[in-house]
């Protein structure tokens, strides 16, 4: 593994700003809206990318702020933008995260929030202040760093219950679906968060909601001290930013953190620690999935064979995907994220310690970068987002696109992972592409190789 | 609180009081519209900011680099984001950024940007490179000028600082400013240089969206006359530094390049005239008006035969789309008010009822112009929010609306269908072709039988 320190520029962008990540996991919360702390663009640019992935509106309010207020200081407008996102969504919660501006301003939002609720009196809202500047983070921690602050604003002392907590990472809306059929076929009560399921993949029909309708209940959130367990789907979050490792540490609830489950080894491990809780047998359904997803693997094992990926997003999605590729036999030749997390080469370890060969890790890394690790190792498989397109583009290499975002094709918001059922959908999409370069290219490339230029 | 949205709509009227003054009716309202101003905080405005604007205006110029002076969000998001072609380079289509850290923002960023510059040099060796500036480097203060100065000396290219900070204003109108700054100090010529001129013309405020220049070009090539650069579709550095030579400069995009066009005739006298090609009336007329400037019988003639053409061609194309779409209701909401006139126009020749216009960056000036072309009733709207397109879409009963992105995820909510008019669409809307396309589009997003499943409901019971 290497890592590349000495280059300055970022040559195409592999991640997002860390305020977008607080932005999904507030659109997980029932009933809440969110206010962007700086200048109009940050706001806009974040609606954008969310739209194109989610094909939802997603709304977005910002306070804002101009030349005047970046120097006099933003609270006149920070309050004027709370008053207006009140009067127009009634939201019951407000997220507000502050961009680069804010906090390069210095901007103390705790103060002005505290100051705002002593004028307006009771207005019913909770509004719940998340630091999240670019410069120190990317939407993975922005993502964390929400999830974590809005469990420590209604976590309650409890009394014990048998919900267990469920915390998932950034993963797609069908993704978190399925972990809900998963707990519900487990007979598992539970409260998932953030829970974006239907907040960002709307059904259509019904009278048009400006916050939409689902989403974690905070009256949920304020119980889940008094669950017997929390399982997140975090093993690359750091403890610093952990909700799990909070909950753990402020109310003592044992924390179990899983990889995502995909893959059987992962699915397993999710279902087995249901069971160890539940004591109940793995229902048939699930028994049928795990077969089906255990015969594909047999099926197409010797395509995934000829697999060599440049695996690449999110910490906890990358993990996720090497440890699919590498119990296939798919090799992760290339492994990328422009996150940079203190635990992703450690979780990875003992994934990729016995594969033939020694995967490249690229960590707070560029697309440039990814490329040319990817072209050095003839990688002939990308996984990952729309970031990913000049793979194609450039060098014919196929693109299954994943995680966020996802721009230049439709239904990003389906994009599913997780499951027996899940992972052997998205591993047949693997194959898949792999036996589609295979079949549009291997006549030309043996006659090439027999050195066959007309008939014999 | 009190919730103006929910309140029946009587009369055109804000989901914000504050905003009352930014909505009105064409023919009523006798004192003009509130506009030109910053977006109201929390108001949820589409707009972007200034260094979108100008990144959108400078990004097609295909052989240059782009480096973006901030932290990783600026140039995450505007990376390849236009659909703007190339014939050549497509160097333009990678999104450079210093990836200022906390260290830089404390310690500031002049260093690691020079640092940044000398890498991309030395990896591709640009022509030019555009250094834009950032909210955060605004903020704290980074001589984005002394340096991009400094490695013009160093590596003998052009590098040319845009000075976008963000804050500045949530009017992409602003950043309009910011990259013709910048484009006027890339083809000023130095001292010495001299540009022959021609009898070519400039094409400014022209993207190549979809080819857009490209099949503009083929009209004019038959014509007889040649396009000496566009500003900045499918252009390249030594292309535009050719731009003094031209005999006259169009201006399609004015909120980008009145101000240019204006630059251009005070240093160089290169006359300068207003044309759209968005739509075939508008197409026509425009090459009507460039023909009058060479004043030549052979190009009058030659202009003639090509309208008569192509008007012939499409005409029964355009009658049929018109039969299926007469009297239905339009929406218009999109950046720049010369779009949102020109689609005024087009969407009148199919028969077309436009009941909702509006624009992000539009002046007085503008919406008058607006206001008198729609009929008495409209609604002018100027940086509107979701909340008022919600209401204006159900209320004013709506079948299709053009705007970008943001508003067609909600129009699809609504059951209302939706033509893209912005800067990532993929398709040529420009000249007789584009004006078949627009139609079509129109046609197939107001009449799809998709409408009928979405607004419907389980036939059984539920």
């Amino acid at each position: 593994m290497s890592h590349n320190t000495a280059k300055q520029v970022n040559e195409n962008q592999c991640q997002q700003c860390m305020p977008l990540g607080g932005v999904i996991a507030f659109k997980g919360i029932e009933n809440a809206m969110v206010l962007v702390h700086g200048s109009q663009g940050c706001s806009t640019y974040m609606r954008l990318v969310n739209v194109e992935h989610y094909n939802e509106p997603v709304d977005i309010a910002s306070s804002s702020l101009n030349e005047k207020q970046t120097i006099y200081g933003g609270e006149a407008n920070l309050k004027k933008a709370i008053d207006n996102v009140l009067r127009v969504y009634q939201p019951g919660v407000l997220g507000v995260v502050t961009t680069c501006l804010a906090e390069t301003m210095g901007e103390d939002l705790d103060r002005i929030v505290a100051d705002y609720r002593k004028e307006r009196g009771e207005t019913g809202i909770d509004i719940i202040p998340v630091p999240t500047p670019s410069y120190s983070g990317s939407q993975t921690e922005g993502f964390w760093a929400a999830t974590r602050a809005i469990i420590a604003r209604y976590a309650r002392a409890t009394e014990k219950h048998d919900r267990i907590n469920v915390i998932v990472p950034h993963i797609s809306p069908a993704d978190i679906r399925e972990i809900r059929r998963l707990l519900d076929l487990m007979g598992c009560a539970y409260t998932l968060i953030p829970d974006y399921s239907l907040t960002l993949d709307r059904p259509a029909g019904g009278k048009y909601q400006k916050i939409p309708l689902g989403g974690t209940r905070t009256e949920d959130i304020a119980r889940m001290p008094g669950a017997p367990l929390t399982i997140q789907f975090g093993e690359t979050c750091p403890d610093e930013l952990s909700p799990g490792r909070w909950l753990e540490q402020q109310f003592n609830v044992p924390l179990v953190n899983l990889p995502l489950p995909t893959g059987v080894e992962a699915t397993d491990r999710f279902l087995l620690a249901l069971q160890e809780f539940t004591g109940r047998p793995l229902p048939e359904a699930l028994a049928l999935e795990r077969g089906w997803l255990l015969d594909g693997m047999a099926d197409a094992h010797k395509y995934n064979a000829e697999g060599r990926a440049a695996i690449y997003g999110e910490p906890e999605l990358v993990y996720a995907v090497v440890r699919l590729c590498a119990e296939n036999g798919i090799a992760p030749a290339v492994i990328a994220s422009g996150t940079r997390t203190s635990r992703l080469a450690a979780c990875l370890e003992p994934v990729i310690a016995n594969l033939d060969e020694r995967p490249e890790l690229l960590e707070e890394t560029d697309f440039a970068t990814i490329e040319a690790a990817s072209l050095r190792a003839a990688v002939n498989l990308a996984i990952g987002h729309s970031g990913g397109k000049f793979f194609t583009e450039r060098h014919g290499i196929p693109v299954v696109r994943m995680g966020f975002p996802i721009h230049d094709r439709i239904g990003g918001q389906r994009i599913l992972i997780v499951g027996y059922a899940g992972s052997l959908s998205f591993l047949d999409r693997l194959t898949n592409s792999l036996l589609e370069a295979k079949y549009a290219t291997y006549r030309e490339r043996i006659r090439h190789q027999m050195g066959i230029t007309g008939g014999i | 609180m009190e919730d103006l949205c929910t309140q029946p709509l009587t009369g055109p009227a804000a989901c914000i009081s504050e905003r009352a003054g930014s909505v009105m009716t064409a023919g009523k309202s006798k004192s003009g519209i509130h506009c030109s101003d910053d977006s109201l905080a929390g108001a949820v405005s589409q707009r972007a900011c200034v260094f979108c604007g100008a990144r959108v205006v400078l990004n097609p110029v295909t052989d240059a680099v782009h480096l973006v002076h901030g932290p990783i969000g600026c140039a995450t998001y505007t990376w390849d984001i236009r659909g703007s072609l190339s014939s050549g380079p497509e160097m333009y289509r990678n999104s450079f950024s210093t990836d200022m850290k906390e260290r830089d923002v404390v310690f500031g960023g002049e260093k690691k940007l020079a640092a940044c510059i000398d890498e991309i040099v030395e990896k591709y060796h640009p022509p030019a490179i555009f250094v834009y500036a950032t909210c955060v480097t605004g903020m704290i203060g980074d001589d984005i000028i002394a340096v991009s100065k400094a490695a013009r000396s160093r590596h003998g290219i052009d590098v040319i600082p845009v000075e976008s900070s963000g804050f500045i204003s949530g009017n992409k109108v602003v950043g309009y400013r910011a990259a013709a700054l910048a484009l006027m100090q890339l083809i000023t010529p130095k001292d010495g240089e001299t540009v022959a001129p021609t009898r070519d013309l400039n094409f400014l405020g022209e993207y190549n969206l979809g080819g857009e220049t490209w099949l503009i070009k083929r009209y004019l090539k038959e014509m007889g006359i040649g396009i000496n650069v566009a500003f900045t579709g499918d252009s390249t550095v030594a292309a535009l530094k050719r731009a003094p030579g031209a005999c006259l400069n169009l201006v399609q995009c004015t909120g980008s390049m009145h101000w240019v066009a204006l630059q251009l005739e005070k240093t160089f006298g290169t006359p300068f005239m207003d044309i759209n090609f968005f739509g075939a009336e508008n197409t026509a007329e425009s090459l009507r008006k460039i023909a009058r400037f060479y004043n030549d019988p052979t190009i009058t003639a030659r202009t003639e035969a090509l309208i008569e053409r192509e008007m012939t061609r499409i005409r029964p194309v355009i009658k049929r789309y018109r039969e299926k779409l007469a009297g239905k209701r339009a929406a218009i909401y999109v950046g720049g008010a010369y779009k949102a006139i020109a689609i005024i126009r087009q969407l009148r020749e199919l028969g077309m009822e436009i009941v909702l216009t509006g624009t992000q960056t539009g002046n007085k000036e503008e919406y008058a112009e607006i206001s008198s072309l729609l009929d008495e009733n409209a609604i002018v709207v100027d940086d509107t929010n979701p909340a008022e397109i919600e209401r204006f879409l159900l209320e004013m009963k709506v079948d299709v609306m053009a705007g970008g992105v943001k508003e067609r995820v909600l129009a699809y909510k609504l059951g209302v269908g939706f033509v893209d008019h912005n800067h990532d669409r993929k398709e040529c809307l420009a000249g007789f072709d584009g004006a078949v396309r627009f139609a079509k589009e129109v046609y197939l997003t107001t009449c799809t039988p998709v409408w009928k499943y979405t607004t419907g409901t389980f036939p059984g019971r539920t």
